[in-house]
């Protein structure tokens, strides 16, 4: 704008609230706030006068009531004499287990698919595209009913183990796979067991230090030095020893059939494992395509700049292409993993004790507090995104490429 | 000098000597493309054993299907304990996988006519090649589809249409002396025509009525989806240039809209429509339970929409929005005219992600006790008496519908890409 | 839905349907439609045939009221909701009462602030088991995984008994039955319990009825009744009088085969005479048709028609009446006097 144009100080009209381009955003800022302010003003009038007519208040007192129901996979101590706090908790914890066993599973699969999607193998190249294509265009709540139906029509029931001539045998006599989970050897720590785990976590320790060195070194002298099995040997060895120098402190609980069920050892949940691996593979499908497109996104030139380096194609791969590709592979990997939490709330279809079957189910029943229940639920979820997108908000700022 | 005349010059060239076994036709291909190396070759017998393993779990289930008996337990006696699928129960009900269990049968033609139409009216939008002039067809449709699909006299769609239609005059009448109150009296006389056609009863070419509630199966998806979709576009451009926007009062009513939409499962959104927002409405206002699905559904894929579209005006350099202003635009114009026709164009593949998504995650729907087409299979369908046990054959068709539309729709967008990308590659 | 939906949403000034908070009949009148909550599926109760049309013993309480009201007894729609949905949609006026094998507690009669206006059958819930588990009681379920329909009272049933007993379980919580009997058909659980007239009706779908036993013990009282919302007194006296008209008329042995014939002229019996509407003005009273009761019995039929069409020993489903017998045959069906 030219001085000429702008008009003469002190001459304000109310028309310029809405024809001045200087006045006008507080026009439409103002306009916009009491719109917003006449909405909420409304609607919460509608609840106060319909909780009035219906003799209702919205209160959180039901939280600290007994729940009375009991919930199948219990991280904390909990029976049907619990809170109803305790039982959102639990739910609470269930939905962070399977989505950080789905996030870790989904990545392996993802990274594996999207890596064999690139490979000079035709049939194995055009096996993962039907995977990628099957399972992203199909919808997860449908996956996640056909892998429950899997689990529960082949997989055979506890009832199969039994008699003389069993259908069904235990695997390694460890591990037995029924329609109602997996039942799996757990470890009972006897006396003096966590000696042989404070070696454990020395080692680990103690193969870091190891690792700097070797980088160290490296870089001081260019001599390379052997990384992979010296850091195994350090991880087991010296656990090993301890272990049988303190008499075998640590002893295996096999699972066995007693009466209805497998008893003793650890016990995943048919539910469980039935959630966890549809939301793998289904999100499994989209990390493979963002692992490709990351790849691709690398240029040519890189690769061929450094093979005409003289690095192994190995090396190619860690020191060139994959930092580059992660940059472009780690956002939408993370909005992934946002997609895996959200989506477990499909938990209710498969009847996976999570928040929304916990806090967003039963209580919400049988307490009938629809409004408190449903409000507490979307804040959980609120704070886990909020939080997930403050992690990657700081990351993306450290690996933002730094132009000078 | 050498003894020329023991010397050997070929005169004419050899005819070229096949190439070796090794390097032609299959066997080539064979060995480049599997038999590389030998890590190549254990993946290759691994990938041809897990193929050889599917096939040999479901070809005879596929091969012995029953297509005719009409219950779970005659499939049973037909197949005298072999492997086979019962697809009698898609023959038996396929109708209601499509339509929902209560939409009048004599009336299917009428969302079968409509679903084909939807491809005319996508068409103009989908292809920019076609003429702009069947863009009107577009924007038809959805007061023709709306009237296929709930019937009752047309009179009802005609006069909203017709209240956009006066809207648009009104505007365009009054838009060149001032904006605001061009707006304001398009939407005055919007709601004119809206309220004559209230008091107006008039009862031409009346199709039977269907009520929502008798809407459902794969129909149900397609309404929510296309709908929702249609919808959340305008509402997300609004909101990517909200967020974008100076005035910070805009601004932050965007961001928290957005982040509040993204930071929760569609499912609570869902439980909202359903068990609480008849809590923070007057008594005496009733909406239909698939309209409040529609509201939430599209305020859903609108935080998404506007996010995918911030992205693509952020990717715009920013000497486009310096070009805008030194050519003197102001904002509506340089928004109209230059920023936003490139920023949509890099966001079409984001938003045609958003939209398989959202089409998929209508599923969700049958959570709320809606007969969609999963809630048509695990519901009515599975609790009948003649059909309790089928699943595979159920959940293979849902599958299968859903995938070929979402295929469909990403292959467009691929060759969508193709046909934009104006750099020169 | 139509042209109010669709303008009434436009203008943002949906059209009224009536104070549901008020007069429910006015808004039921002026709608010319009964909304009545049903559940999503369960045979017998309330499920949808192959052509989409609503039966079972819930559905004929939903018509029986749409006689009363409107003398029609197709005057309905249904809309089916799951144990989460059923309280929202009745307290937010989506229906106009709720016929869901709804068990009458305390807490949903005070708390959650409805009306259970009666009783249309009492059940109990009970356990299914295979016969090749080889169980006779549900005492000697120690540590079994047993399968529950979410969003019932049946849950804390559940945990009270095993509580009691000092015996554990694993709960398997599934949103359908449908569901529910795949993981039980499975083996995936050892026992399936709900209410024992629900598990009657689903051993009927299976494939071997014979290879499943319900155990003997009835580990609640659960009377199922409709419900409306609470402070209406007008609506809830219209719901629970058309349930008595089918109650007594049964009692009275009026069948909607004779019914045109008893209410052609008074008879001598005057019960007869003042349900029928041949003497008195019943219905005024009430504020709906005086051949109401006329309507719901030759339309609907009286209870035991209703029990024996839908759920009796004739029908797949095979109940008895048990405790839903009049009270003249030792049952606990006892309606208050027409007078």
């Amino acid at each position: 704008m030219t001085s000429l144009s702008d008009p003469q100080a002190g001459s304000f009209r109310l028309s310029m609230l809405l024809n001045d381009t200087r006045y006008r955003s507080y026009t439409f800022q103002f306009v916009a706030l009491m719109c917003i302010i006449a909405v909420f003003g409304y609607l919460g009038l509608n609840l106060a006068a319909n909780l009035r007519t219906a003799g209702l208040s919205i209160s959180f007192d039901f939280l600290s009531a007994p729940s009375g129901y009991d919930i199948n996979q219990r991280p904390i101590d909990y029976t049907s004499q619990s809170t109803h706090l305790r039982a959102s908790i639990v739910g609470i914890m269930n939905t962070l287990i399977v989505a950080v066993l789905a996030c870790a599973t989904a990545t392996v699969l993802g990274v594996a698919a999207g890596v064999a999607r690139l490979s000079p193998n035709w049939l194995l190249r055009k096996m993962m595209s039907v995977y990628v294509e099957a399972f992203r265009n199909v919808p997860v709540l449908i996956w996640i009913l056909i892998i429950f139906s899997i689990m529960t029509a082949v997989l055979p029931p506890p009832n199969a183990f039994r008699g003389e001539n069993p259908t069904a045998t235990m695997v390694m006599g460890a591990f037995a796979f029924t329609n109602r989970g997996v039942y799996a050897p757990w470890p009972i720590w006897g006396d003096g067991s966590w000696v042989v785990v404070a070696t454990f976590l020395a080692s680990i320790a103690g193969a870091v230090i190891y690792r700097r060195h070797t980088t160290k070194v490296l870089f001081d002298t260019g001599r390379l030095m052997p990384r992979g099995w010296p850091t195994l040997a350090i991880l087991i060895l010296p656990a090993v020893v301890m272990f049988y120098v303190m008499g075998r402190p640590i002893t295996l609980d096999y699972p066995a059939l007693k009466g209805f069920n497998f008893q003793g050892g650890v016990n995943m949940l048919g539910s469980l494992i039935a959630l966890w691996f549809a939301l793998a593979i289904y999100t499994g499908a989209f990390i493979a395509e963002n692992v490709r497109a990351g790849i691709l996104a690398v240029s040519k030139g890189q690769t061929e700049a450094a093979a005409s380096l003289g690095l192994r194609p190995n090396r190619i791969m860690s020191l060139v292409v994959l930092p580059q590709a992660l940059r472009v592979i780690i956002p939408p990997l993370i909005s992934n993993y946002l997609n895996i939490t959200k989506n477990s709330s499909l938990a209710i279809a498969v009847g996976y004790m999570d928040v929304t079957g916990t806090l967003g189910g039963i209580t919400l029943n049988q307490t009938g507090r629809a409004i408190e229940c449903v409000l507490l639920l979307m804040a959980f979820y609120l704070t886990i995104s909020l939080s997930i997108s403050a992690v990657m908000n700081v990351y993306n700022n450290s690996v933002k490429l730094k132009e000078r | 000098m050498a003894d020329l005349s023991r010397a050997f010059v070929r005169r004419d060239m050899l005819p070229a000597t096949p190439p070796p076994v090794g390097e032609t036709g299959l066997v080539k291909w064979l060995r480049e493309n599997l038999f590389s190396s030998p890590i190549n070759t254990v993946m290759t017998l691994v990938s041809a054993f897990v193929i050889w393993w599917l096939v040999l779990a479901v070809w005879p289930w596929l091969s012995n299907g029953v297509w005719t008996t009409t219950s779970l337990a005659a499939c049973r006696e037909v197949l005298q304990g072999k492997t086979g699928a019962c697809f009698s129960v898609l023959t038996e009900r396929w109708h209601q996988l499509l339509f929902g269990f209560t939409y009048p049968a004599d009336q299917y033609w009428r969302p079968t006519l409509g679903f084909v139409l939807l491809f005319v009216a996508a068409a103009p939008v989908l292809f920019f090649k076609l003429p702009r002039r069947l863009l009107i067809i577009t924007a038809v449709y959805p007061f023709l589809a709306f009237w296929l699909i709930w019937g009752g006299s047309i009179t009802v769609p005609l006069f909203v249409a017709l209240g956009f239609v006066a809207a648009a005059l009104t505007f365009q009448a009054l838009a060149k002396q001032a904006m605001a109150q061009a707006a304001l009296a398009a939407v005055i006389a919007a709601l004119v025509v809206w309220w004559i056609g209230g008091q107006a009863d008039l009862q031409v070419l009346v199709l039977e009525p269907v009520a929502s509630r008798d809407i459902g199966g794969f129909m149900l998806n397609m309404i929510l989806g296309v709908t929702c979709v249609s919808l959340s576009l305008p509402i997300g451009i609004l909101l990517a240039l909200g967020r974008r926007s100076d005035m910070p009062i805009i601004k932050w009513i965007c961001v928290i809209f957005i982040e509040f939409v993204r930071g929760v499962p569609l499912i609570t959104l869902l439980f909202v429509a359903n068990v609480v927002l008849g809590y923070f409405l007057p008594p005496e206002v009733t909406f239909d339970l698939i309209l409040r699905v529609i509201i939430m559904i599209t305020l859903f894929s609108a935080a998404y929409i506007a996010e995918v579209i911030r992205g693509g005006l952020a990717a715009l350099p920013k000497g486009q929005y310096e070009a805008a202003d030194s050519l003197g635009l102001d904002y509506a114009q340089a928004m109209r005219l230059i920023i936003l026709p490139q920023a949509l164009k890099i966001s079409i593949p984001g938003i045609v992600n958003v939209a398989v998504g959202l089409f998929k995650d209508t599923t969700l729907v049958s959570v709320i006790s809606m007969y969609d087409l999963v809630g048509m299979v695990r519901g009515p369908i599975q609790g009948a008496t003649e059909w309790n046990g089928v699943y595979w054959e159920l959940f293979a068709f849902a599958s299968l519908l859903f995938f070929v539309v979402c295929y469909g729709i990403s292959q467009y967008s691929q060759w969508l890409e193709q046909q934009l990308r104006t750099d020169h590659r | 839905m139509q042209k109010s939906v669709i303008l009434g949403a436009m203008t943002v000034a949906a059209f009224s349907a009536g104070a549901a908070a008020a007069a429910t009949l006015d808004d039921v009148k002026a709608r010319g439609k009964l909304n009545c909550g049903v559940s999503t599926s369960l045979v017998g109760f309330a499920a949808p045939d192959a052509n989409g049309n609503w039966e079972g013993f819930d559905v004929a309480v939903c018509r029986a009221v749409a006689a009363a009201v409107f003398g029609d007894s197709k005057a309905v729609e249904f809309v089916p909701t799951t144990g989460k949905t059923r309280f929202t949609a009745l307290a937010s006026g989506e229906v106009d009462m709720l016929a869901r094998n709804t068990t009458w507690t305390y807490s949903r009669d005070t708390d959650l602030k409805f009306d259970f206006i009666g009783v249309n059958y009492y059940d109990g819930q009970g356990f299914m088991v295979p016969k090749s588990l080889g169980v006779s009681s549900a005492k000697e379920l120690n540590g079994s995984t047993v399968c529950i329909q979410t969003g019932t009272t049946t849950e804390l049933n559940l945990a009270d008994f095993f509580r009691a007993n000092n015996i554990t379980y694993t709960p398997v919580p599934i949103e359908t039955n449908a569901e529910a009997l795949q993981q039980y058909l499975a083996g995936a659980c050892d026992t399936y319990t709900t209410d024992a007239s629900g598990l009657a009706a689903s051993r009927a779908t299976f494939e071997t009825p014979t290879d499943h036993i319900v155990l003997p013990e009835i580990i609640s009282k659960e009377p199922l009744g409709p419900l409306v919302r609470h402070g209406d007194n007008d609506w809830a006296d219209i719901v629970r009088w058309s349930l008595n008209v089918m109650i007594a008329a049964e009692e009275l042995g009026v069948t909607s085969a004779n019914v045109a014939e008893l209410s052609a002229a008074p008879t001598t019996n005057p019960e007869i005479n003042r349900l029928l509407g041949t003497e008195g003005e019943m219905g005024k009273m009430m504020g709906v048709d005086n051949a109401f009761a006329k309507n719901i019995i030759m339309q609907v039929g009286n209870y035991g028609e209703v029990f024996e069409k839908n759920i009796g020993a004739s029908t797949s489903i095979g109940l008895a009446r048990g405790l839903n017998a009049q009270w003249t045959d030792g049952g606990l069906l006892y309606t208050p006097p027409f007078r």
